[in-house]
């Protein structure tokens, strides 16, 4: 999605004021189509309005943003899901990345940055952080080989490969997608591609490091 | 052309060679190795290069450093002497093709001690680890049946050496000139003794100096973290007495614990065990001292080495250098546990500066990262553009049995 095209958001956030400001940052770059503070009522007007990107708070009364998720995707595939939470602890974020959202920012993100992350979202990109690229690196990287002989793993789903460990790891150093492009000579639409395939398999694997976390979620 | 210090094999020439004109490293290697093969000239070459090109850290090569290093020419010479007692018992036994052979390894085994001496000090350190444990006389374990092999090895040869010299020579006719050798060795080791004792003496003050010194620059590298630090903090918050006490008293405790139970201020203490707990500290000390961010990103965990408690100090220097002066509300560090390597990443996304442009004596750089990595191995590299930030990375090598991967 070009910069010039507003994309159609929608906030959940159980707080006003953080509501406001969010408002504020993003100011005519979006178009709002609707907020809501609670569960209920954000799965009604989502499936009603049908935005193009949701910004989702992970703490949230009444079941967070995981409950959301739950409710809006079996009926909306194409909603697609920024998540935004006050840390960026792999605990708090892993369920709902599993559950379908696109990406995760946290709460302190500058407003140019939160846009990118709307714009990439909105786009069919992935919004990884350098918290959740460590924490994939450290879920992927334990016994790869070994796993898939002793427990089956699929290597299409439970192993990511050399050039998306790169891209990785340079993502958890604090590097841009257009620096990390730069720093592999490879252009940020490859980057984009590598990551959203990352963001596939941090979905769909089995890896018994991700369905740990997820299970054991600490999510109010 | 510098060599590299970072990518190398060997003494980093290709990957040198591949810095200043952009070739890919790989097919320089392998051109090298295969036109080597041919033909021989490429190594000599490489040798020599090795020699005169100086490190990507350094800015005097190898061999002018050992055309001053007065003592280890003296060294070099005192081998002569011993050429010259190898020449004669030779001669004696008339086993001529070990006088040929004599002269080469003896030349080789001065240009060794002299290139040994004025290698640099990440290349002393690889030669160490690497070549010392062949060399060395352990008393444990399997280092001690090497020692009884090379003892019997040793027994045997002379023994053998003796019947041959009894064998090849029947009678007493070749005790006469035995004699006479023993009288040359003699008279060589009257004459050259004291010197080589004055020798001996010699390396041995050199090399008490050279732990002082080492100490010195320990102690000074231990005063810039803590001392000065605390003082360039003072200095900023003097407006508020409560923060100057506090550290004041703060930097007080900390020197108190290192003058009088030797523990080092600034490093991380014998409680913290693994390398995600120090640098958990690390994290939440320069953030309470220097009111920045840091965001810490750690891919698997170790025990911590001495090594890694250097890599830890150095790192910490390298994020307290980013709060002071690169005027970035957060700094990136990032650590990854590879299998033979612990990896650690500083970066932020200041002003930057030109790394070329420091003075090479700045204590915080030189002494703080580089030596401190140095001295246990690791290596350093510094990548900083103006206006757009610095990148520290730090990778600091660890016994591959220490290091795990996985999930906290």
């Amino acid at each position: 999605m070009s910069e010039g095209v507003r994309p159609r958001i929608f906030l959940v956030e159980d707080h006003a004021v953080f509501r406001a400001g969010v408002r504020a940052e993003l100011g005519d770059a979006v178009e709002v189509v609707g907020e809501a503070d609670e569960v209920e009522a954000a799965i009604e007007l989502i499936n009603e309005r049908i935005p193009e990107v949701v910004l989702l708070d992970v703490h949230l009364p009444g079941g967070g943003g995981l409950a959301v998720l739950n409710g809006v995707l079996p009926h909306q595939p194409e909603v697609r899901f920024l998540a935004l939470s006050v840390s960026d602890a792999p605990e708090d974020v892993i369920a709902v990345i599993r559950a379908g959202a696109r990406g995760y920012i946290t709460k302190t993100i500058s407003g140019g940055e939160l846009l990118q992350a709307v714009y990439r979202v909105a786009a069919g990109d992935a919004v990884f952080s350098p918290r959740l690229a460590g924490f994939v690196l450290d879920a992927f990287s334990h016994g790869a080989a070994a796993d898939t002989v002793t427990t089956g793993l699929d290597p299409e789903l439970d192993q990511i490969s050399p050039r998306e460990r790169e891209v990785l790891r340079l993502i958890a150093r604090g590097y841009t997608y257009k620096e990390v492009a730069r720093d592999l000579t490879i252009s940020a639409k490859t980057v984009e591609s590598h990551v959203s395939s990352v963001l596939r398999k941090l979905q769909l694997s089995t890896r018994h490091e991700l369905t740990r976390w997820a299970t054991d979620r600490r999510l109010i | 052309m510098r060599r590299s210090s970072d990518g190398r094999v060997l003494a980093g020439i290709c990957a040198g060679i591949s810095q200043s004109t952009g070739i890919d490293v790989t097919i320089l290697r392998i051109g090298f190795v295969l036109v080597g093969l041919f033909v021989g000239f490429p190594v000599l070459i490489y040798a020599v290069a090795w020699l005169i090109v100086p490190l990507d850290t350094e800015t005097t090569n190898i061999f002018s450093r050992a055309v001053a290093d007065r003592r280890g020419i003296r060294l070099v010479i005192a081998v002569i002497p011993l050429v010259i007692v190898t020449q004669v018992v030779v001669s004696l036994l008339h086993v001529g093709f070990v006088g040929i052979f004599s002269w080469p390894v003896f030349l080789a085994a001065g240009l060794t001690i002299l290139i040994w001496r004025n290698a640099s000090e990440p290349e002393r350190v690889w030669m160490q680890d690497d070549l010392v444990p062949m060399l060395s006389v352990e008393s444990e374990g399997p280092g001690r049946w090497k020692l009884i092999l090379r003892i019997t090895a040793g027994a045997a040869l002379a023994a053998g050496g003796i019947v041959v010299l009894i064998l090849g020579h029947p009678s007493t006719a070749a005790l006469r000139p035995l004699g006479g050798a023993l009288l040359v060795i003699a008279a060589i080791v009257v004459v050259f003794g004291p010197w080589w004792l004055s020798l001996v003496r010699d390396l041995m003050a050199e090399r008490q100096a050279r732990a002082l010194a080492e100490e010195r620059a320990q102690m000074a590298a231990h005063v810039h973290d803590s001392v000065l630090q605390t003082l360039a903090l003072i200095q900023r918050s003097a407006e508020d007495p409560q923060n100057v006490v506090r550290l004041a008293r703060a930097q007080e405790r900390e020197l108190r614990a290192w003058l009088f139970e030797g523990r080092a201020p600034g490093s991380i203490g014998d409680e913290v065990t693994n390398l995600a707990e120090g640098v958990g500290l690390l994290q939440r000390h320069v953030e309470a001292d220097h009111g920045i961010t840091v965001q810490v990103v750690m891919v698997g965990d170790c025990p911590l080495t001495e090594g890694l408690r250097a890599l830890l100090d150095a790192a910490r220097e390298a994020t307290v250098n980013s709060a002071k002066w690169s005027g970035a509300p957060q700094v990136s560090l990032y650590a990854e546990v590879e299998p033979g390597a612990v990896m650690l990443f500083v970066r932020d996304r200041g002003q930057g500066f030109d790394p070329a442009a420091v003075p090479a004596d700045r204590q915080g750089i030189a002494q703080s990262i580089r030596a401190r990595m140095a001295r246990y191995g690791g290596t350093v590299v510094i990548r900083s553009v103006p206006g757009e930030g610095t990148e520290v990375e730090l990778k600091m090598p660890v016994p591959t049995s220490t290091s795990t991967t996985g999930p906290r």
